[in-house]
Order: structure tokens, then C-alpha cells, then sequence
């Protein structure tokens, strides 16, 4: 009797503790971010900040962001400044800035670097980034359905695989609907750049899209197509409000679930790195917007069955016959690629109009 | 109007360096107010920006880092200035010593060699040279404008970049991302304080301080620099070749920019990347005016003006304060500057329509 007792008034004890430690784990925890743009009201930089906010909700913890950090020499001394204030955790949220952490992550050993966007690791550095070419496949889709032209505007950056599979990812989701549809690219070497971005738009439909797709980060794309009188499709963030009656849908990054998982590991001790982390819709960090009115019941069905069959694994944007622009056969039919093979994706498969830059 | 200036004659010469001290002062005082307003702690504003970021030796060293290129530049464009050759485009004489200095890196890749920094150096230099040799040809051979030359090829540099290290130069390892390969450690500059970033660059900023100081004070170019700079008559009559010190500012001045790029890639960045200066050429300009176009000045200016970019940094994660007040702290410095400027060389006089005269 008196033993249990005891044991009980020794549980309440260790659970007092332990509450008392998670929440001591709570105020240790500080996390930082480094944005290469200012957070703004939408685009890239604004949904790594909408990220933030969800962690500091969620977990209580207190974070910091430094902004505009251009991707040169001042990238290091930013993060090495962040580690050496006390912060635990450091998410860096551009590409660029890859060296410069791993530089910063050899000599702070004891934080926890998570770097979006690379393909460099270390023991305190994990990378991640999304699965954006689900979402492009379901775009394509809607794409093929909704384009009377037959021919789709594609703005893009930079030709890196990511934006490359991001071509194809949408021209293959078109095609699979509509087998005449083809995929104009026009390339501004930005990432942001509404003059360019607003140029290459009008180009484009001058050219006869009648769809423009983007993987760039201004609304400047999706404000054209208003006018002009043609759908658009918004980037990063949900952008309906640059254009009502254009913005079909959008792809949305959506860092708020990764973002608290990683803090919550590093509160619990359980955090890992090394490795790196590819999230899709499964994983939430790709998310549609809401559709357009405009679009026909029957096509927004197709798009979230489409949706739907990459959460279930039944659907594979990249499931062959994967066919090259040239003809040749990347990936034979009945074969799925695997994420290698994604990661170093650099050629155009077929229905895209013209030659990639080199 | 109501005010009008008129001239003092001759400015007071110990007001000429009271006023970079006195716009200083000036931008600290409306800093206080502006941090006020903005419902900061003013004191613990000021200190979290010019005086946290060097408390420790790690932000001293990152000082100097951050100060190395910027005095490089400045220390070239303040002799041109002094003759009247208006070099705006140390940017793009930065990015193309860069391009220089980092080829020769790339092309030495997994290659020892005692020889490789100095070729490195020697690239750079030449590299911000040949740029700044086409203001200088075409303003002396046609008499076209070198700033708007220099400050266009600017952008033409960046360019040049973006096509070398999205092709030729870029990482056959990187998935096609536009960076180049890191350098191997033999093309990488010295560390001068063990643990920091503070480099090789910064003797050689000191350097070019002193050795623009010697120049200046001491000889012929320098006189013939500041002859033709206050009296351009006198110094033809004199027979000071104006065509000549146009090169020889210009080819200096790039050439000084071209190895701080150098040293930038070679220091803290250690590969090509699509951009490499966060417009320390165009910082220069300011540091270059609010050194009063002296050497030693200059070096203060550019250690000043680094201190800014750190505070804004510390700013934002000690009190998140936004990254724009860098920015307006090195506008009310230079506005302050000017304004004191003008005050010194004029005074204001009501203006009732009867001094006409």
C-alpha cells in the first residue's frame, strides 16, 4: 500500500519533470531562417515565412528571420550569426546558399542546419524540397483540358532539372489529355522579375498560349493573362487575387507541416541529419489552390483523381513510356523512374516546343 | 524662394573634415528618434547596430572582411575623382577580375602549386584593367562619356558572368545548377586570423591605402592627379597629358577593383557563383566621397559603411528590425554628408529680391 503510494507520488513526480523539461525544451529552442527576399504577400519567400509563423503557433517556440540575404559572401556570416545567438535550428530557404551553410555547419557542429533546395549534406545538415511536378501534372491536366489553342505558355528560370521537370511534368499531364497540346518556353533568368516575367507573358500569347504557366515569383504573368483574357496558373502561392477570372489554380508550397516536424525533432532529441527530405501531396507540402468557377466540373474531378492517384501511388508523373523530345525513349513503358533520375533530369521530352538553353 | 545660397569663398579647411564627423553624429541623432518612433529601446537599438556586431573578434573580423573589397574599390575610384575621370563601374571591374581571377582557379582545379594565387591575383588585375581600358579608350580616343561607359558595362559584366557559370564554368558535378566547381584549397587565399574569414585581401586593402596615401603626397602622378583635377588649364599649361592620367586613373582604378573581386572569390566565396559582389563597386562611390577622397579617410569610411551592413544584420535577429534600415542609415549618412557640403561652401541668405545687384 504504502509502496504504491509511493510509486505514484514518484510518477506524478517524473511526469512533473518531464512536462517541466519539454517546456524548459521549448524555450531552449530558438529557430532561424534566412530568406533570400523579403517575406512580402506571396511568392517564395512568403510561404517559408508562413512556415515560420506555423512553428511559432504551433510549438510556442521563438524563431528570427534575417531577409533579403543576397547569395554571396554575407550568406555565411548571416548563419554563423544566427548559430552563434543562440539558435538550434537554421533553416536556410535558397539554393545559393548551400556552401555557405555547410561552411557555417562545420564550424557551429552543435546546431542543426536544414538547407531547402540542395543536394549537399552533413551530419548536422538535412536538405529538403517539394515534389512541385505533382503539382505541375494535375496543372497540365487542367492545361490540356481548358486550352482551345492547343499551345501552353511556359515562363521559366533557369535551366536546372527542377525547372526542367517542371516543363515536363505539365506538358506530359496536358498530353495525356489532349495529345495535340504543345508547351512554349520562354526563359528570363530570374527568379523574380516582374518586367521580364510580364514581357515573356505577352510574348507567349502574342505567340498564341492561351494558358500560362510560370516558375517564377512575381504575379506579373497572372496579371497579363487577366487581361489579355487567358488563364493563368499562380506559383508558390495561392495568386487569385492578381487575376479572378485567369488564375485557374496554383501550386502551393506549403512548409508549415516539415517546419514543425523538424523543430518538434530537435525538442524531442530524435532530430537527424544527413539526409533529405522530398515531400508531395502525401506529405502536405504541396498543395493546390482552390479551383477556378470557370473550370468544368468533369475537368476538376480528372484533376483531383490525378491528385488523388500520386497520394495513392497509382499515378506517376514521370511513369513510362517516357519520351524525349528527340524521340528516343528515356523510360520504357511500364518502368517508374526513380528519384535519381528526377533530380538530374536535364532534357525536354516531347511536346515541348524549341531548344533548351545551354 | 525665400532662401537662397551664396558662396563662401573659400571653405574652411578643417570644416572639409569635420563634416564626414559631423554627418556621423547627425545620423545617429536621427537614428535615435527613428528608432524611437519605430518603438525600439533607442539606446539598445544603437548598440544592437554599430556596436554589438564588433564586440566580439569574430565581428571584427568579418569587419574587415566585409571592408576589404569596398576600401580596394574605393581607394582606385577616389584617384580618378580627384582628376575629374568619373570610373562609376567598379562593379563590373570587381565582376570581371572575378572572372578572371577565378578562371585561372578553375583551370589549376586539383592542382598544387605555390604560383597559383599570385597568377590568380595577377588575372584579376588584369581582368578589371581590360575593363575599365574601354572607358578609357573610347573617352580619350572619342571623347565619350565614361560614366555612363563604365556604369553599362557594369551590366554587361554581370552577363558575362551569368553565361560563364551557367555554361562553361558550371559544375559538371551540380545538376546543372549555375555555380561553378569549389576551388581546391590551393586557390583558396590565405587565412590571416586563424577561425575567421579575414584574408590575405585585407594586407593588401592596407596596402593600397598607403600606397595611395605615398602616391597622393608624395609624387609627381599624384600632383599632376590633383592639378588637373582643380585647375585642368593650369595642368596643360603645365604639360600634364590629360590623356595619359585618364588611363592611369582609370587602369588603376579597375585594375584595384579587379583584384578585390579576385579576392572575393578566392576568400569567402571560394567558387563562381551567378553573382558575386553585393554592389560593393557602387558602395565604393559613397565611401570613397565620404573619405573626402583621402586615403586614410577612406579607409575609415569603408570600415564605417561594412559596421552598417553588420548592424543591419544583427538588427534583424537580435530585434527584428527590418532589413531596410541598413539602408536608411547609409542614405542619412550620405544625405547629412552632402547637405553639410553644401553648408560649408554656401550660406543661406533670406532672399527678398533686393540682392540683385
Amino acid at each position: 500500500m504504502f509502496k504504491s503510494v509511493l510509486k505514484k507520488a514518484a510518477g506524478a513526480v517524473a511526469v512533473a519533470a518531464g512536462l517541466a523539461a519539454m517546456s524548459a525544451q521549448a524555450a531552449d529552442v530558438k529557430v532561424g531562417f534566412v530568406y533570400i527576399g523579403p517575406p512580402g504577400d506571396h511568392g517564395w519567400t512568403y510561404q517559408h515565412d508562413q512556415g515560420r509563423l506555423a512553428v511559432e503557433k504551433e510549438l510556442g517556440v521563438e524563431t528570427t528571420f534575417v531577409e533579403n540575404v543576397p547569395e554571396g559572401p554575407d550568406a555565411e556570416r548571416v548563419i554563423n550569426q544566427l548559430a552563434a545567438t543562440g539558435h538550434n535550428l537554421i533553416f536556410t530557404t535558397s539554393f545559393g546558399y548551400m556552401n555557405p551553410t555547410l561552411k557555417a555547419a562545420k564550424r557551429h557542429k552543435n546546431v542543426k542546419f536544414e538547407h531547402a533546395t540542395g543536394y549537399k549534406q552533413a551530419a548536422n545538415v538535412a536538405t529538403y524540397s517539394g515534389r512541385f511536378y505533382e503539382g505541375r501534372y494535375v496543372v497540365g491536366h487542367i492545361a490540356g483540358k481548358m486550352t482551345k489553342s492547343n499551345v501552353l505558355g511556359y515562363i521559366a528560370s533557369f535551366p536546372i532539372p527542377e525547372v526542367i521537370r517542371g516543363i515536363n511534368a505539365t506538358i506530359r499531364g496536358a498530353r495525356a489529355v489532349n495529345p495535340d497540346a504543345t508547351i512554349k518556353v520562354v526563359w528570363v533568368s530570374s527568379w523574380f522579375d516582374p518586367g521580364k516575367e510580364s514581357d515573356a507573358a505577352k510574348t507567349l500569347i502574342d505567340q498564341g498560349a492561351d494558358v500560362i504557366l510560370q516558375h517564377t515569383d512575381s504575379p506579373a504573368p497572372v496579371q497579363v493573362a487577366e487581361e489579355r483574357g487567358v488563364w493563368a496558373v499562380g506559383q508558390a502561392s495561392d495568386m487569385h487575387k492578381f487575376g479572378e477570372k485567369a488564375h485557374l489554380t496554383a501550386i502551393i508550397d506549403d512548409w508549415a507541416p516539415y517546419y514543425i516536424e523538424r523543430t518538434k525533432a530537435v525538442m524531442d532529441g530524435t532530430w537527424t541529419g544527413g539526409g533529405d527530405t522530398w515531400g508531395g501531396f502525401k506529405t502536405g507540402m504541396v498543395v493546390m489552390a482552390d479551383y477556378n468557377k470557370a473550370i468544368p466540373a468533369d475537368v476538376v474531378e480528372l484533376a483531383e483523381s490525378i491528385r488523388k492517384g500520386i497520394i495513392d501511388g497509382s499515378v506517376h508523373p514521370f511513369a513510362g513510356p517516357v519520351v524525349k523530345q528527340d524521340g528516343t525513349v528515356a523510360v520504357p513503358a511500364g518502368e517508374t523512374p526513380d528519384d535519381g533520375f528526377l533530380a538530374g533530369m536535364n532534357f525536354y521530352v516531347e511536346g515541348v516546343d524549341g531548344e533548351m538553353p545551354q | 524662394m525665400f532662401l537662397k545660397l551664396e558662396s563662401r569663398g573659400e571653405a574652411n579647411r578643417n570644416m572639409v573634415y569635420l563634416t564626414p564627423v559631423l554627418a556621423v553624429i547627425l545620423t545617429l541623432i536621427t537614428g535615435f528618434f527613428l528608432f524611437l518612433a519605430m518603438g525600439h529601446d533607442p539606446f539598445e537599438a544603437l548598440y544592437t547596430f554599430f556596436i554589438y556586431p564588433i564586440s566580439n573578434s569574430y565581428g571584427i573580423s568579418e569587419l574587415l572582411v566585409k571592408a576589404t573589397p569596398i576600401i580596394l574599390c574605393a581607394i582606385g575610384l577616389s584617384m580618378g575623382f580627384r582628376a575629374n575621370v568619373w570610373n562609376i563601374g567598379a562593379e563590373g571591374q570587381l565582376t570581371l577580375g572575378a572572372i578572371f581571377g577565378g578562371t585561372v582557379a578553375l583551370m589549376f582545379y586539383e592542382q598544387e602549386g605555390w604560383y597559383i594565387i599570385p597568377l590568380m591575383m595577377v588575372a584579376g588585375v588584369v581582368g578589371g584593367a581590360l575593363w575599365a581600358a574601354i572607358p578609357a579608350f573610347l573617352k580619350t580616343r572619342f571623347n565619350a562619356n565614361e560614366i555612363l561607359v563604365s556604369l553599362m558595362l557594369t551590366y554587361v559584366a554581370f552577363q558575362l558572368l551569368s553565361y560563364l557559370v551557367h555554361g562553361p564554368l558550371r559544375d559538371p558535378d551540380g545538376y546543372n545548377f549555375p555555380e561553378s566547381r569549389l576551388f581546391s584549397d590551393s586557390a583558396i587565399v590565405p587565412i590571416l586570423w586563424e577561425g575567421t574569414r579575414f584574408h590575405v585581401g585585407g594586407l593588401f586593402a592596407l596596402l593600397a591605402v598607403v600606397a595611395g596615401w605615398l602616391m597622393i603626397s608624395r609624387h609627381l602622378i599624384g600632383f599632376q592627379i590633383r592639378v588637373i583635377g582643380m585647375a585642368p588649364m593650369a595642368a596643360s599649361y603645365a604639360g600634364f597629358s590629360e590623356k595619359k592620367l585618364i588611363w592611369f586613373t582609370l587602369l588603376l582604378s579597375g585594375g584595384l577593383a579587379g583584384l578585390a573581386g579576385m579576392f572575393e572569390v578566392s576568400g569567402p566565396v571560394g567558387q563562381l557563383v551567378p553573382s558575386i559582389s553585393p554592389g560593393y563597386g557602387f558602395t565604393a562611390i559613397i565611401v570613397a566621397f565620404l573619405g573626402r577622397l583621402h586615403p586614410v579617410g577612406i579607409m575609415m569610411a569603408g570600415l564605417l559603411v561594412a559596421l552598417t551592413y553588420l548592424g543591419g544584420e544583427s538588427g534583424q535577429i537580435t530585434l527584428g528590425l527590418p532589413e531596410a534600415v541598413t539602408g536608411v542609415f547609409q542614405g542619412m549618412l550620405l544625405f547629412y554628408l552632402l547637405a553639410s557640403d553644401v553648408l560649408i561652401k554656401y550660406r543661406v541668405v533670406p532672399n527678398f529680391g533686393t540682392a540683385k545687384s
